[in-house]
This record gives C-alpha cells, structure tokens and sequence, in this order.
C-alpha cells in the first residue's frame, strides 16, 4: 500500500466573504509527481498556502507525513521544500547570501559547499555572487528551487514554477522534477494550469475549480480513456444529427454557430460513424477529436 | 532558532542602503550643530545668559562639550525616533511588501520566532543608533569643546553642575534615551505587523509621536489625566539626570511607562503575527 505524505479533507477558506476554497481534498502519495490542476483563480494558490500554514483554514483538515500541520508545523516543514507563487529573495543580496541567510533557518544543516552543489545542479553556478535584482525570471525560479532543495526535504511543493518561461526554460523545469522523482524519490506536487504539463510529468493529479475538487486519480486512467468529444464539420449537420441517432443512438449536440455537430463517443467508433456519413452522401469538411477530460478542462477555462 | 534568525536580521539591517540614512542624518545634524556653535556660539550663550549677568558673574568656558551634549540630546530626542521607524518599520511589512516574508514563514522557524528575531535585530539597530548619537554629541562636542561646568536652565531655574559630577549622567541620559528609542521601536514594529507596505507604519509611527507630542503639551484639563501615560513624555525623562537632586521616584516612574510600552506593543505585535494570514 502506498504511504500517504498529503491528506486535504473538506478544506474551506473565505477572504472577507469570498470564499476562496469552498470544499478541496486530495491525498499524495510518497514517490507521487502529483499535479494539482485548475484553471486562474481556481484555488490552488489558497490551498498550497493552507497546507503550508501561510494562512488559516477556515475549516478542513490537512495532515502532512501522518500529521496534522497545525499542531506539528516545524517538524512538518522541516520536511518540505516549497515555491509559493514566485520565488522572492533580498534584492541587494547575492544568490549565494540569500541561500545561506533561508539555509540558518531551514531545520537542518547546510554547509557552504553544499550551497555551491546545489546552486550548480540548477545551473546557476557562476553566477552566486550575483545580486538576486540582477537576475532574469529563469534565474529566479532556478533559485527559487534551489532554496526549496537545499535542505534536502522529502516532500517539494511547486507552484506554478513554469509559470512566464520560454520554451527551453519551461523543458529545463521539466526535466528537472522528473529528476528529483526518478532519481533522488523525491515526492512533488506540483501545480498548474496547463493540462498538457501536468499530463508530461505527473503520475496523479487533481482538478479544481471554483475552490472544488472536481476529479481525482491516476492521471493514466483519467487521460488514456477510449471516450472522446468528436467534432464534426459537415455539409447538412441536421441530417447528420438523424443519421446519428438512427444508426448508432447518439444524440449529438449542435455547436453555437449551428456548422458542427459535437458528440461523445467511443475511440473506435469514430471511423464508423464517418464511413456511415460518407455512404449517405454527406461531406465531412474535418474531424476534430480531444479526450473527454481535455475537452472538458479546456472548456472550464474558457469558461473562466 | 531565534539566535540563527537574528543574525539573519541583522546581515539584512546591514545590506539595506536605508540603514545607513539613520546614521548619515545624525552625522550631518549633529556635525551642523557643533560647527555652528563653534563659529557663532559664543555671541549664542552671551544672548541666554544676558538676564542671569546683572546678578550673577560667569567664569570659565560655558560653551564647552557638556553643553553641546545638552543641546543636541534636547534638540534631536523628537526627531530621531523618525530615523528609527525608517528601519523597524520596514522590518515585517518590508518583507511581506517583497514576498520574503512567504518564504521565510515556510521554513521550520515559529512565527514567534520569526517576530522575536526581528525585534531583538531592531533593538540592536536602535542601540547602535543611540550609541552613533552619543559618540557624535558627547565625544566630539568634549574634542572640539573641551570639558567645563554644565548650566542648565529648568523650571526650577539655572542648575550648575561640576565638570567631574556630569559623566554619569550623561551614561544613564543616553540609556533612558536609549529605552525611549525603544519604545518607538517597537511601536513601529507593531504598526508593521499590520502593514503589507513599508511606508504605513513609518507614516503611522510618526504621526503617533506627533499626535501624542501635541497632547502633551497642550494645557487641557481633559488630557490631564492621560499624559503622564504618554510614551512621549517620558521621552524627555533623561532630562531629571540634570537636576540637583535627581529625581529618582520620577524617573523610575518613566521607566516603568516605558517599559509597559515596550511590553504592550511587543505582545500585540507577537499576538497579531501569529495570526496573521501571509497572502504576499
């Protein structure tokens, strides 16, 4: 059985009568690249600062390693390496000054050499007697990880940590948490709005949205479903639509614009229904398939 | 943890250009003063000293060092606690202002801690202050000055005090000071906790003193009873070390205000903290 190191039950926050988090759980489990999705103002921000006692829950429980955080914070976060939104450091103090004030009071002893080390594994070596205001956003959150490694914690929390890099900074990133997961067992949650992200490097994941947790599990089964949302783009989509429910029993809906005709079927299907459309002389102009749950997040943003 | 934390503190007090505005504006000041007194103080004293001369007949320096120190602690005790709240003001909202105070209060350090380190830091800065001042108006005011007999006017009227007798009035003056500065110190960190922008509590911390200033200072029957609890009024306390006899009662009675000032304002500061959300 896998040994739980997160367990968020029915957690609720309100900001002066916005309630920010109405009802968010989850569990992570150890060795877990765990993806914590959801659109812009979701929540995810109000609950990674929840569990890191940044603020109070209004109610809910949160346990970290088999502990309740409230009544265990310093032993908990002796064991956790975080980034919070963005990195922030003492602008008029260098990379290496910075890491050495936030290693005093990080729990366990750092020495200065293992300063450099770490420095050097997110690629910032040369660059420790910089000043941090000199630094290019990459640099930032490069930094921003190495304060959250450097006392060697077992569990990383990431919160949007690709959040405005180009594309080789966001790989770099990347690379780096599968590092730390495939080599060093770390467990990582790590969030973010994109689904694509989470669906590279995470094994489990959780979707939020309005401060709710919509769907949770293995983001293999939630993903790699045969079910897909299937657009059709045809020359008489009423016709379409009768074919469809005479044929297979599928009530297809029409798009906004009245050209496309939008259905939920299985992966193996799709190629009969067109073959059917093609006998009865209809034309297809395009077929646009996406995973139900993709369809659906997109969807949810949009929304926003 | 708390030791660790305020080393911490004070690297940062030390890299942080405004920390040095404190020590320059003393510097400047004071330097002002000295000069001043020493091109044109004479024609100064003869000015003050022009009513006692038809009773009383003057020998000796009385412009010398002892004086100077006089002058400038009078003239400066309500203006230095601005210099003060520019650091111990920034100290808790400047970090939250930056988002450090976030990834300090994600580390395994106790909120108490993190407060408790920045308030020792702050009276460590504020000494240091105190110490700027005393050297700048006690040891160059006797190098440029030299030493004499002190004539100082109260409401009792004028007091003459020994050269060899001044001393150690000046070492508990300046410490009294020192306990006044903290006091301010600690209120600006208080206005801090409840701050997420370095110039509120700055603002806020003077706008008190002013404020109290005026208070105490006005004539009304209505104030009476709250100014003897006003943490300004006993910022003037180390002025009783300049009368024959000291007035020990009172200025024990302005240690214990102050000391309730520094006590209330450091457990609101530490309640508040404790509780506060860390949304920067």
């Amino acid at each position: 059985m896998s040994q739980e190191v997160v367990s968020v039950r029915n957690l609720k926050k309100s900001f002066k009568g916005f309630q920010a988090v109405r009802d968010v759980s989850f569990t992570v489990n150890k060795n877990d690249v765990f993806g914590f999705l959801g659109p812009n103002g979701a929540g995810k921000s109000t609950s990674l600062r929840c569990m890191l006692s940044l603020i109070k829950e209004d109610s809910g429980e949160i346990s970290l390693f088999g502990k309740p955080m409230n009544s265990n914070r310093i032993e908990v976060l002796s064991k956790i390496g975080s980034i919070i939104e963005k990195p922030d450091f003492y602008k008029y103090l260098s990379a290496f000054k910075n890491l050495e004030l936030l290693s005093r009071i990080s729990g366990s002893s750092v020495s200065k050499s293992e300063i450099n080390d770490i420095l050097e594994f997110v690629g910032l070596k040369g660059r420790e007697k910089h000043r941090f205001r000199t630094f290019s956003h990459g640099m930032k959150q490069r930094l921003g990880i190495a304060q959250a490694l450097m006392h060697n914690p077992e569990l990383i929390i990431l919160d949007e940590p690709t959040t405005g890099l180009d594309p080789q900074g966001i790989v770099d990133i990347r690379n780096l948490i599968l590092k730390l997961s495939q080599e060093q067992g770390k467990t990582v949650i790590l969030s973010s709005h994109q689904l694509s992200e989470i669906e590279m490097i995470a094994n489990r994941m959780v979707i939020i949205n309005k401060g709710e947790t919509l769907i949770e599990g293995s983001v293999s089964e939630l993903l790699n479903t045969s079910q897909m949302v299937v657009r059709f783009q045809l020359d008489d989509v009423q016709r379409g639509m009768k074919l469809l429910k005479s044929d297979f029993q599928i009530e297809a809906a029409l798009d906004a614009l009245g050209q496309e005709l939008e259905l939920e079927i299985e992966k193996m299907r799709i190629a009969d229904v067109a073959e059917c459309f093609i006998k009865n002389g209809l034309r297809i102009y395009s077929i646009e398939q996406k995973r139900k749950l993709e369809d659906y997040f997109i969807k949810m943003i949009q929304e926003g | 943890m708390l030791l660790k934390n305020t080393i911490n503190e004070l690297i940062k007090i030390i890299a942080k250009p405004r920390s040095y505005i404190g020590f320059g504006a003393l510097t400047l000041l004071i330097g002002v003063i000295l000069l001043a007194m020493k091109a044109d103080g004479k024609s100064f004293i003869s000015f003050v000293t022009a009513s006692f001369e038809q009773t009383l007949s003057f020998n000796g320096e009385i412009l010398n060092g002892n004086l100077m120190a006089f002058i400038i602690l009078q003239m400066l005790i309500i203006h230095v606690p601005l210099l003060v709240a520019l650091v111990t003001g920034d100290l808790v909202s400047g970090e939250a202002a930056m988002g450090t105070l976030r990834m300090m209060a994600t580390k395994p350090i106790s909120r108490s801690a993190i407060l408790g380190s920045k308030l020792l830091a702050g009276a460590i800065y504020t000494l240091l202050l105190t110490l700027w001042m005393a050297f700048m108006a006690y040891g160059v005011g006797q190098w440029m000055f030299g030493s004499g007999d002190l004539i100082v006017l109260n409401n009792d009227g004028l007091v003459i005090i020994p050269a060899d007798d001044i001393l150690w009035r000046y070492l508990y003056g300046f410490g009294l000071a020192y306990l006044a500065l903290l006091a301010i110190a600690s209120m600006s960190i208080c206005f801090s906790v409840f701050s997420d922008n370095s110039i509120g509590p700055i603002v806020s911390t003077m706008s008190v003193i002013i404020l109290f200033t005026i208070i105490g200072s006005l004539d009304v029957s209505s104030f009476n009873s709250i100014q003897p609890f006003l943490l300004t009024t006993h910022m003037s306390a180390w002025r009783s070390l300049f009368e024959m006899p000291v007035p020990v009662q009172e200025i024990l009675n302005s240690i214990y205000i102050l000391l309730a000032h520094i006590i209330g304002f450091t457990g609101i500061a530490l309640w508040k903290f404790n509780k506060k959300d860390i949304n920067t």
